[in-house]
């Protein structure tokens, strides 16, 4: 770990202050911010991450860890604990995917120490971004090439990238955030503003060492998942090598409204290929308006993989992901809803 | 033969227990030494080629760095190490060769742990890089058949001819991958100079190898040398004389005071040793009726460019089944990779991968149950060497296992079983060890109080070598387990062999036991020959120490404090114990550093082996093929069995880490750098609880009068062999489909 100044800020407009240093939404900015430390910490130590400054987000007060559920929706501020959010009753009756994208994450002592702010800014685990003695990485060293692609690449996206970076979004609760059509809720130098979840992080435009729309100093301090039909016939599925523990090789969140034999609605946020939280609308619209079969599912998965590019040892994710995909729609049809519900 | 069963067989918890838990266990780089400095090792970003120049002007210039040590200022110094197979090897600071990644190529000395690492940081390398060979398929490698180590490659009849004539043939390639043992406690090591003495203060499993290999390569006399390590945090045979601390000593030496170093994890994965991926080859014939008539079975190994190191496994699976004709072959395939070591089973686990899997797939050639097929071909005889097995309980393993798992419920059929949308298999696998013994020496002593104290350089891996210890001396001299106090992990303490090939806790059984049979005749002859004893003029060899009594054949008995103060203050005997086949200097030899075990499969008198049944119970997702474990059951006859507690809990992490090695466990590699890439516990996977909701162990009794006087066989590895097997079958059972490349993940079953 190298050497920089901690700062704790007293209140978050001071901390939007002493963080200008945040940079607009790049990756290894002089100044970051600490939240429960588990990503932060972890690449400093690792030397991939070496801020000069660090502004501690103490525990700023209630309304920025609370949990609200009202007919209109769900408000989740952002340093709530995911542990928290994730026994939420509320939560876990009326948006278990958000419940289960949580619970399936990480461990209960990291879920216990890290906040959802900074979940959703978890960095990629590709191996040669967290190792500095590799050259090459255009996310950690723009311009120095990418050695994933012709790399060790088993765990890499294949949707969403391009020769600059095949790096994969890593993150559950995102997943589940973006399927549903949530907004992040940011305090910045100019006030607060509210963007819609799916506009949060970029793409890899050429520039993979900028990874979202934050602008300098920007916190964010909740996120609002819209109520739906859709949101209590939802779950998140998450396929990895061992039983707990572990990142996705293949996730899939979804929602779904049923009415009859039709659907009515359906969200479907993919996890553990893409190189951003991964929303697939081709996928969706094909389901809606037709009845939930095997066939209409794995329609509707092969659309959604159709863009794919393996890099070698992740040529199995398409089918993977089209498998995981068929398998949550067909276990959210499923899904035994008590009375009214639909 | 001792008669052990009075002896051993009560469960006992470890004596050293509540220290771990605690904290209050010294491990090496705990111990305290006077106003240290600290090392931090540098380590090479490229696999093949050789250092130009070192730029150290930024890293001397952080404040508090006292020394920097290159091939350039200290490369001779030491003498070239010596490679897990006695010869070369690849080397760190000799010179300006680079034979791997993460190779140490300096080291940086500081006042703290902090500004050693800052410094490193900033040590700038010149290399004239050349392209790597990283493993089987890469350009360049250079494959030759290995040197057979003791004896040739096991070979009877006529292998080829047989398998040509087989009524049922049986042929396939397997594969088992790189890793790496991880132990939690990192390959620290703190060095300390008193004038021309040196304590090395680091996690060994051979005290007196560690002694004499730092010894020989400063090229001082090993009295010099004393090496400590009174706990170590799991080793699994990574833990040996290493090519590393000789730096650290020179170190020290050179700053004028103790040097501690403590490696990161990313560092681990090549500045010790692993275990190498192997590819095999199996060709099975066997009569219609299951009987074997031929196994071939050939392996190729990979190793780095200068060491010859192999496992070759074939000397164990030679020996598994009744089977006329064998031929075995293995070859070393030489690549820009560090040396690979002992890794727990270093033989038996890839090389058992291959025979049980290819026996599974000849049961289901035969159509025939694959524990009937284990049945028919059952021996009581080495089928290499024609010798008798000193004791060989495969099929009451099998059978135990079997019962308790409920193999009956298995329906033949790959593919049927089935829960919901989980497809459920079975599969079943034989595991072996052999039984190796090693020469050990111990001290034992006695006071009227009723309480002994032991001494021998034995080796606390954290297999509770320390309770087994106290347990001997306890049960023999007829005290409880906590009034003896175990010293171990100390050169100052009479030598024992390397705690590998699970030969401790028989050999140090065997010789404390010994010391206290010495005890006890010196404190019998005292009594029968004294005026005021009640035993007087008892026959010495009929008395016993019972309940801190001595009593004689009749019941008559006497205090053991009045026995004892008859010896004097305390009564201290000193024993030897060299196994029945090893040469009399075998001791000494030891003490020397050249370590001679007797091998379980090298005897002149029997076979001695180990053996034991795994039985698993996979399920797979029918879409998504996620392969979890839900239950285990592992039956093993091993001899004696002198702590039950201890070794339930041997048994289930060995069958535990075999499991892991089926699935999770590789460790991955760039082919184009010859780098690892998952160096670190998150990336590198092994099981978490939720992996191994079910572990059952059954130890099926075996008295064993033939393998060593008490008859013990050591339990510390056979725990993994095998069960890369079973789960593989029960993969096979459940799915269909047949993995040969382990480990088995989900994109092999799509
Ligand atoms: C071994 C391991 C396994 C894991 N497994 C999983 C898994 O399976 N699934 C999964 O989803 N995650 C997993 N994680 C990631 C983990 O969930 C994240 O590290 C955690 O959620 C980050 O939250 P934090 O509060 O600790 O963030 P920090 O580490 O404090 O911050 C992370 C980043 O976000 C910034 N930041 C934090 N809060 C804010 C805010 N309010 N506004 C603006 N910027 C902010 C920080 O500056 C920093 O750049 C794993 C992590 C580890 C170490």
């Amino acid at each position: 770990m190298r050497s920089f100044v901690f700062e704790r800020a007293a209140d978050l407009p001071q901390a939007v202050k002493l963080g200008a240093g945040t940079r607009q939404g790049q990756t290894d900015a002089p100044a970051q911010f600490l939240a429960g430390g588990t990503t932060l910490i972890d690449l400093m130590k690792l030397e991939v991450l070496t801020p000069q400054r660090v502004v501690h987000l103490q525990s700023p007060g209630a309304p920025w860890s609370a949990i609200e559920v009202s007919p209109n929706g769900a408000r989740l501020g952002a340093f709530a604990k995911m542990s928290t959010v994730a026994d939420d009753a509320r939560v876990l009756a009326q948006y278990p995917v958000i419940a289960q994208s949580l619970q399936l994450a990480a461990s209960a002592q990291i879920r216990n120490m890290a906040t959802l702010g900074g979940n959703v800014l978890q960095r990629t685990r590709c191996p040669y971004y967290r190792d500095p003695s590799w050259s090459a990485c255009n996310k950690r060293v723009p311009g120095s090439g990418c050695a994933a692609i012709h790399g060790f690449n088993r765990n890499h996206a294949i949707l969403g990238v391009d020769e600059n970076c095949i790096s994969q979004y890593p993150g559950d609760f995102a997943i589940a955030l973006i399927a549903l059509d949530a907004r992040v809720e940011l305090m910045g130098a100019e006030g607060t503003r509210l963007i819609p979840f799916a506009s949060l992080h970029t793409g890899v435009q050429s520039q993979p060492h900028i990874e979202t729309t934050l602008k300098p100093g920007e916190i964010i301090i909740a996120f609002h998942v819209p109520a739906g039909a859709w949101t209590r016939r939802s779950l998140y599925l998450k396929v990895r090598d061992r039983a707990s523990y572990e990142f996705a090789i293949a996730s899939a969140a979804v929602a779904l409204s049923i009415e009859g034999e039709e659907v009515r609605e359906a969200r479907i946020g993919l996890g553990g290929m893409a190189y951003r939280p991964w929303r697939s609308q081709e996928a969706e619209n094909i389901l809606i308006g037709n009845p939930l079969t095997e066939s209409s599912a794995a329609a509707a998965a092969a659309a959604a993989l159709k863009s794919a590019i393996g890099h070698g040892h992740n040529d199995y994710k398409p089918e993977l992901a089209r498998r995981t995909i068929v398998r949550a729609l067909l276990e959210a049809k499923a899904l035994q809803l008590s009375s009214g519900a639909s | 033969m001792r008669d052990a069963e009075n002896l051993f067989g009560i469960p006992t918890s470890r004596i050293d227990g509540v220290d771990k838990v605690t904290g209050a266990a010294r491990y090496a780089s705990d111990e305290p030494v006077v106003n240290p400095a600290y090392g931090y090792f540098v380590t090479s970003t490229i696999a093949r080629g050789r250092i130009s120049a070192f730029k150290l002007d930024r890293a001397k210039a952080v404040r508090g760095v006292l020394d920097i040590l290159t091939y350039q200022n200290v490369g001779n110094e030491a003498a070239p190490p010596v490679g897990p197979d006695g010869g070369p090897t690849t080397t760190t600071l000799e010179s300006d060769r680079i034979w791997h990644d993460g190779q140490i190529i300096a080291v940086v000395v500081a006042e703290t742990y902090e500004a050693a690492r800052e410094a490193a940081n900033r040590v700038e390398v010149v290399y004239v890089e050349e392209k790597p060979s990283a493993s089987f398929d890469s350009p360049g490698v250079e494959s030759v058949p290995h040197k057979p180590q003791k004896s040739p490659d096991p070979k009877k009849g006529d292998a080829a001819g047989a398998f040509a004539a087989a009524a049922v043939k049986f042929e396939a390639r397997y594969s088992t991958p790189t890793q790496h043992h991880n132990p939690i406690e990192l390959f620290t090591a703190t060095c300390a100079w008193d004038g021309p003495k040196l304590t090395v203060y680091e996690p060994s499993q051979f005290m007196w190898g560690t002694k004499n290999s730092v010894a020989a390569r400063l090229r001082v006399n090993p009295e010099q040398v004393r090496a400590v390590s009174r706990y170590i945090g799991g080793a699994f045979g990574s833990k040996g004389p290493n090519p590393r601390t000789v730096w650290v000593a020179i170190a020290a030496k050179r700053v004028g005071r103790p040097v501690k170093l403590v490696p990161t994890r990313d560092q681990s994965f090549t500045i010790a040793t692993y275990r190498a991926e192997t590819r095999q080859h199996i060709k099975l014939g066997a009569s219609a009726d299951g009987k074997l008539t031929s196994l071939i079975h050939e392996g190729w190994e990979v190793t780095s460019r200068p060491s010859g190191y192999n496992v070759s496994g074939v000397e164990s699976t030679a020996r598994m089944y009744a089977c006329p004709n064998i031929a075995t072959a293995v070859n070393v395939v030489h690549a820009d990779r560090n040396t690979p070591g002992y890794m727990r089973a270093p033989p038996e686990t890839p090389y058992m991968f291959a025979l049980e899997s290819a026996m599974d797939e000849l049961a289901y050639e035969l159509k025939m149950d694959p524990v009937e097929l284990r049945r028919v071909n059952d021996t009581q005889t080495d089928p290499v060497d024609g010798l008798p097995f000193s004791s060989r309980s495969l099929m009451q393993c099998f059978d135990q296992a079997a019962a308790k798992f409920g193999w009956r419920h298995r329906d033949a059929r790959p593919g049927v079983m089935r829960d919901g949308e989980w497809l459920i298999g079975f599969g079943c696998a034989t595991a072996c060890y052999p039984s190796n013994l090693g020469p050990a020496a111990v001290r034992v002593s006695l006071t009227p109080d009723g309480k002994a104290t032991v001494g021998l350089a034995g080796h606390e891996i954290g297999t509770g070598a320390y309770t087994l210890v106290a347990i001997s001396t306890a049960r023999s001299l007829g005290l409880h387990v906590d009034d003896v106090t175990v010293h171990m992990g100390d050169s100052d303490l009479p030598p024992i062999m390397v705690a590998g090939g699970s030969n401790n806790a028989a050999s140090a059984a065997n010789v404390v036991v010994k010391a206290c049979d010495e005890l006890k005749q010196r404190i019998a002859k005292a009594a029968v020959d004294a005026a005021d004893s009640p035993l007087r003029g008892a026959d010495a060899d009929k008395l016993t120490l019972t309940d801190g009594k001595l009593l004689g054949p009749s019941g008559e008995s006497e205090p053991l404090a009045r026995a004892v103060s008859r010896t004097g203050h305390r009564i201290e005997a000193y024993a030897e114990y060299i196994p029945e086949g090893l040469p009399p200097s075998a001791v000494a030899d030891m003490s020397k550093g050249n370590p001679l075990m007797l091998g379980g499969a090298g005897r002149k008198d029997v076979a001695a082996f180990a053996f034991g049944a795994h039985f698993v119970e996979v399920r797979v997702h029918s879409r998504t093929r996620e392969i979890r474990v839900p239950r285990v059951v592992s039956a093993f006859a091993a001899g004696t069995i002198v702590n039950p507690k201890a070794a339930y809990s041997q048994f289930m992490g060995g069958a535990i880490w075999g499991l892991s090695s089926a699935l999770l466990e590789e460790t991955e590699m760039d082919e184009g750098s010859a780098r690892y890439i998952n160096d670190n516990l998150a990336d590198y996977l092994i099981p978490v609880n939720a992996d191994v909701p079910s572990v059952e162990i059954i130890m099926v009794p075996e008295k064993d009068e033939r393998v060593n006087p008490l008859g013990i066989k050591g339990i510390g590895e056979i725990g993994i062999v095998g069960m890369n097997a079973a789960v593989a079958n029960a993969v096979f059972h459940a799915t269909g489909k047949r993995v040969r490349e382990l480990p088995i993940r989900a994109e092999k079953l799509l």
